[in-house]
């Protein structure tokens, strides 16, 4: 770990608290992988609508942020690798399923798909495609609570990719978001690759947590592949956003360990990096620790798995026996007012 | 005493943030300084902490209000010139658009538009983009032309819980006056019979409405009966109200300040032609500003933008045919 401008929490030594933490984020961990192995394979025999976007790599980043947050009360504002913050927030199984599937009784009701879904009114914004949009958008769900007095010590989390740094919306927004001084920490994962595209022609900066500095905001780097340090660090930041110091700036480095979307084979992700300590695989590097710290067993991590299936399979049989979305019952208003509605005219 | 459509813009926001402690206002300069046009002038000062300075970030400010909405909040949002609305365009049209339809969330926003031109405005503060957002599914586009309009549907809008794109129009700003605010008489999406008439239908909005008046009364010198329409609300659109008074005239000419390429005028033009060709006693017209940038000089301006003198003529050729 290191930071850039704010001191680390000591390293040395694990409190029963910690490993508990690191127990249930690396559980997290194991259900976003196994559900992600699930959907791509589901994908790949044309079970699903639509595109499927993993978050294979950055587990551990994803599931540390996830875990310090409390549904009900903090935001997750999702980019599209979030699976495991997903699960540790709260997001139900049938949520996903339901959505990658597009039964109707689904939050997005086939609406739309895959990762956008969300419960806005419950914390959990859906995305939009464009990148760096969400982040005024947490923003403004922040100020508001703060206008009306119900903010408490809650924050929010936005995610996006090294890429998405490269947007006038995430500029804005975090600028925004630091002439407020909100509670909003801006979790960068620098996965390599903005879909086929290499960092060096993405940004000029030596490292992105430089432009902290210039957004007046704290800022922080992370080793993504290894939990241990991200639980560190996003305890850090989320704990410093929740104590009143204004928005909190992440990025953790590590690889995608998969394409884009599952249609990309990202065959130009060179070897030499797939080797090299950033191509680390977070599920292994945090299996590893946990049996070496003691905190689990080598047939506890096994029936961990077997629990994460049986959950899984379980919500898919119950999803795949639901109502598809019917175009005949379909309202097709886009408007929350009915007698304001438009485009019944032609028929 | 008289009351102009800025100060019913004004007195609208003044009314909205004391009846509804939901309301905030946030945009460029329009806290203490009360903004660009002084549509908020004192706001700030008589509502504390509910009227704040943006950072000049369109795309964040839509953001924020969006996220605003999401938890109850009715923000409107000052955008300084409409034509900077483009900035943070993607907000509206994708974010705010489809919330409501994607996740079962309304979003209550109400996004200030001060539209349209002025003398020696230029190309990039005189803009019309009413069209362009009235085309994406899921915004409510209102274009007020009169000072009591104004008020009102600056109400409307922040009692209505889908995003609202409000286009004020600053041609009419301080020249238009009015006085009193009178009754709220009708509902968004409702057009208003703004002159009866029996030979040609004018169907037109925001300052357009005025040349279109004024046209109408030259042709009366001539014995012509021209109805003119204030559409008032763009989205949705009174295709009845249209549809009956073109069954009155059998002529129709729309007129509008945008650009000519699609827009309001041709969505008035394509339902009449394919509801009411039977009631058509002339192929429908209309009238638009050039397919130019909108020019700075004055000498130029003036005949970019459709005027009494081309809008006259326009009906003088309609009621030939």
């Amino acid at each position: 770990m290191s930071l850039t401008t704010v001191s680390p929490s000591p390293t040395a030594g694990f409190t029963a608290q910690f490993r508990d933490d690191y127990v249930k984020a690396y559980r997290t961990m194991l259900m976003s992988r196994i559900l992600e192995d699930k959907l791509a394979s589901l994908y790949r025999a044309g079970r699903l609508v639509g595109g499927v976007y993993l978050g294979k790599g950055q587990e551990a980043y994803s599931a540390a942020l996830g875990c310090q947050l409390t549904k009900g009360k903090d935001i997750l504002g999702t980019f599209i690798r979030d699976q495991a913050a997903r699960i540790a927030w709260g997001e139900p199984l049938l949520d996903a399923f339901r959505t990658y599937f597009g039964s109707v009784l689904g939050p997005m009701r086939g609406r739309d798909g895959n990762v956008h879904r969300g419960r806005p009114k419950e914390g959990l914004p859906a995305m939009i495609s464009h990148i760096g949009s969400m982040t005024g958008v947490v923003a403004g769900m922040l100020f508001a609570r703060r206008l009306q007095g119900r903010l408490g010590d809650a924050v929010g989390v936005v995610t996006i990719g090294e890429g998405g740094t490269s947007t006038g919306a995430f500029h804005e927004g975090l600028n925004l978001a630091a002439v407020e001084k909100l509670p909003l920490i801006m979790a960068i994962t620098n996965n390599q690759f903005s879909y086929s595209t290499a960092n060096s022609r993405q940004f000029a900066c030596e490292n992105l947590i430089d432009r902290a500095k210039g957004y007046g905001v704290d800022g922080y780097t992370v080793d993504g592949t290894d939990l241990v340090d991200c639980l560190r660090v996003v305890s850090t930041a989320v704990r410093r956003a929740r104590e009143g110091h204004g928005p909190q700036m992440i990025v953790a480095s590590l690889l995608r360990l998969s394409g884009h979307g599952e249609h990309d084979d990202a065959s130009y992700i060179p070897d030499a990096m797939k080797q090299s300590s950033v191509g680390r695989d977070c599920m292994v590097v945090a299996e590893q620790r946990l049996i070496a710290e003691g905190w689990g067993t080598a047939a506890e991590v096994e029936s961990w798995r077997a629990e994460c299936r049986t959950a899984i399979e379980k919500t898919m049989a119950q999803v795949t026996k639901e109502p598809a979305p019917d175009p005949f019952k379909e309202s097709w208003r886009a408007l929350s007012t009915p007698e304001l509605a438009e485009g019944m005219w032609l028929e | 005493m008289s009351l102009t459509y800025l100060e019913a813009i004004r007195e609208a926001q003044y009314e909205a943030l004391r009846k509804n402690p939901n309301v905030f206002l946030y945009g460029q300069d329009i806290g203490g300084f009360g903004g660009a046009f002084k549509a908020t002038k004192n706001l700030q000062n008589e509502f504390p902490g509910r009227v704040f300075d943006a950072p000049i970030s369109e795309d964040a400010m839509v953001g924020m209000a969006i996220g605003a909405a999401i938890e109850g909040a009715h923000p409107i949002l000052e955008m300084q010139f409409a034509d900077f609305s483009t900035v943070g365009f993607n907000q509206v049209v994708n974010q705010a658009a489809t919330l409501y339809w994607r996740t079962n969330t309304p979003c209550p926003i109400t996004i200030r538009l001060p539209s349209g031109g002025t003398a020696g405005s230029g190309p990039f503060h005189s803009q019309s983009m009413e069209a362009i957002y009235a085309h994406y599914p899921g915004l409510v586009i209102l274009t007020p032309a009169t000072v009591e309009d104004a008020y009102w549907m600056l109400l409307d809008s922040v009692e209505c819980q889908d995003p609202v794109i409000f286009c004020e129009h600053k041609f009419l700003y301080y020249h238009l006056k009015a006085d009193s605010f009178g009754d709220r008489d009708l509902p968004i999406g409702k057009a208003r019979i703004a002159r009866p008439g029996r030979h040609a239908t004018v169907v037109t909005y925001s300052a357009m409405l005025h040349e279109s008046i004024r046209a109408a009364e030259e042709l009366q010198a001539d014995g012509y009966q021209v109805e003119v329409v204030d559409l008032r609300s763009v989205k949705p659109i009174d295709t009845d109200t249209i549809l009956a008074s073109v069954a009155r005239t059998g002529r129709l000419l729309c007129v509008g300040e945008a650009f000519p390429w699609g827009g309001v005028t041709a969505e008035v033009l394509a339902r009449v032609a394919t509801e009411a060709f039977h009631l058509l006693d002339a192929p429908p017209q209309r009238l638009n500003s050039k397919d130019t940038p909108i020019p700075y000089h004055p000498n130029l301006w003036k005949a970019h933008r459709p005027t009494v003198a081309s809008i006259t003529d326009a009906l003088r050729r309609l009621l030939r045919d």
